[in-house]
This record gives C-alpha cells, sequence and structure tokens, in this order.
C-alpha cells in the first residue's frame, strides 16, 4: 500500500488531497507511479501530463523520476514550491 | 539557590524550527536567540514580507499552504547543509502558514557567527535553499480571483549560484 498525497493546485485539480493506493504491478519508481497516474485519464492526464511541472517526494524527501518507489512508502506530488 | 539556565546558544549554538500561523517578533526572536553568548561578533537577519502586487495584479491577501513532516525535514536539513560550509553559532528559520495580508511578515532567518562574513552568506544560501526546497505554496487573493504563485526561474538561478 501506498499513501499518496496531493498539494496545492493538484490537489484543487485532482480533487482529493489524499489515497490509498495497492503498488501497482510493474511500478518500481517515481516515474512509473506518475504513468499509472495519468492513465486514469481526464484531469489526470493533463494536470500531471506532458508541459506541467509536477515536482514528488518519497518519504518527505524531495524525489527524482527514478527514485525507488516501495511498498508503504508515502509519495506527495505537488507543482514547484512557492515560499519564502 | 538555582542555577541560572545556560541558553542553549552558549553550549555550541542552536537551530530552531519553526512553522506557525501567528507572527513573529524579530527582536525578541534575535534576543532569545542569541542568549548570552559572547563569542557572537555579527547577527545577519532576513525578513519575507507579503506585498500588494504581484505578477502585474495586485493582492489582496494570500494563504501559505505546507506539507507537514516534510517541511521541518527539509529545513533542517537545509541548515544542517549550511553548518557544513560556514562556521556557525546559531541559526533560526520561522516561517509563517495559512491567511497573510500586505505587509506582514512571511519568513524569518536568522545566523548568528563571530563575522559578519559567515553570518551573511549563510543567511543568503537558507533563504535561497528555502525557496527551491521546502514545501510550501502560496496562493494569492486577486481581483480575478485566487490563484496559485508560479514559481520562477530566477529562484532555481539563485539557488543554483550555491553548487
Amino acid at each position: 500500500m501506498l499513501n499518496v498525497l496531493y498539494f496545492a493546485r493538484l490537489r484543487d485539480t485532482l480533487g482529493r488531497d489524499a489515497e490509498r493506493i495497492d503498488l501497482p504491478a510493474g511500478v518500481t519508481d517515481v516515474k512509473g507511479l506518475l504513468d499509472w497516474l495519468r492513465a486514469r485519464g481526464d484531469v489526470w492526464a493533463t494536470e500531471l501530463g506532458p508541459g506541467r511541472s509536477v515536482r514528488a517526494a518519497v518519504n518527505q524527501d524531495m524525489a527524482q523520476p527514478d527514485t525507488p518507489v516501495r511498498d508503504g512508502d508515502e509519495i506527495a506530488f505537488f507543482p514547484p514550491v512557492t515560499g519564502g | 539557590m538555582n542555577a541560572p539556565t545556560v541558553p542553549q546558544a552558549v553550549l555550541g549554538g542552536a537551530t530552531v524550527i519553526r512553522v506557525q500561523t501567528e507572527d513573529f517578533d524579530v527582536g525578541a526572536e534575535i534576543t532569545r536567540l542569541r542568549g548570552a553568548n559572547p563569542k557572537i561578533g555579527a547577527v545577519a537577519t532576513f525578513i519575507g514580507v507579503c506585498r500588494d502586487l504581484n505578477d502585474g495584479a495586485d493582492v489582496s491577501e494570500m494563504v501559505l499552504e505546507h506539507y507537514p513532516g516534510m517541511t521541518e525535514k527539509a529545513l533542517g536539513a537545509i541548515a544542517a547543509e549550511a553548518r557544513t560550509r560556514w562556521d556557525l553559532f546559531d541559526i533560526l528559520v520561522v516561517h509563517r502558514v495559512g491567511r497573510i495580508l500586505p505587509t506582514e511578515q512571511i519568513v524569518l532567518v536568522v545566523v548568528t557567527s563571530a563575522h559578519r562574513g559567515e553570518a551573511f552568506h549563510a543567511c543568503e544560501f537558507l533563504m535561497d535553499y528555502l525557496k527551491t526546497q521546502a514545501p510550501f505554496w502560496k496562493k494569492e487573493q486577486t481581483p480575478e480571483g485566487a490563484r496559485w504563485v508560479d514559481a520562477r526561474a530566477s529562484d532555481d538561478a539563485a539557488a543554483e549560484r550555491w553548487r
């Protein structure tokens, strides 16, 4: 099971702030999970699609597309940060 | 007779990270951070303030959101990185979240060191990394409605200078 979180614009557009997902077969990294989410179509395909800046964190550390995703991880997706 | 409390700063320096909705008192924060450490010769401070204008639109208020848990972890990592680069005593980062109005304070960074160069550099480094690595997001209220603030390429470039 993955705990997947969405923040800021992504949360507004995707209509949820969190969900639990059984680790999909074949998903081993952040890019794989993003591809799997995009395949839901509709806003998932556009908001997470090409031309959109999406950042990810795995277990509360900034992640890259090839950062591994394992069962039990907390994965967050969000736009580039704008604090300060 | 009770022994006087020894400020943490005297024992080699404190790193204090706080995320809060309330405003902060800069003078009180600096006084508490410095304690009675006679080795401190420099205190550098940065205060980020909410403006009433951004990207050509009037801003009547903003709401700051963050990722609880990761925010503190990211700011702690940024402070630890600063300590590997410069000889510092104390680091304080206070960042507000929630509703903030123009002219209100958003963020405070205070760095203490023996000499000004270290404090100036570390303070700027902390802000540059905070802007690109700490999970905060601003939503502005404008006459056309609410909008999420876009990240700036200039902030990425500022952080890149320190690599």
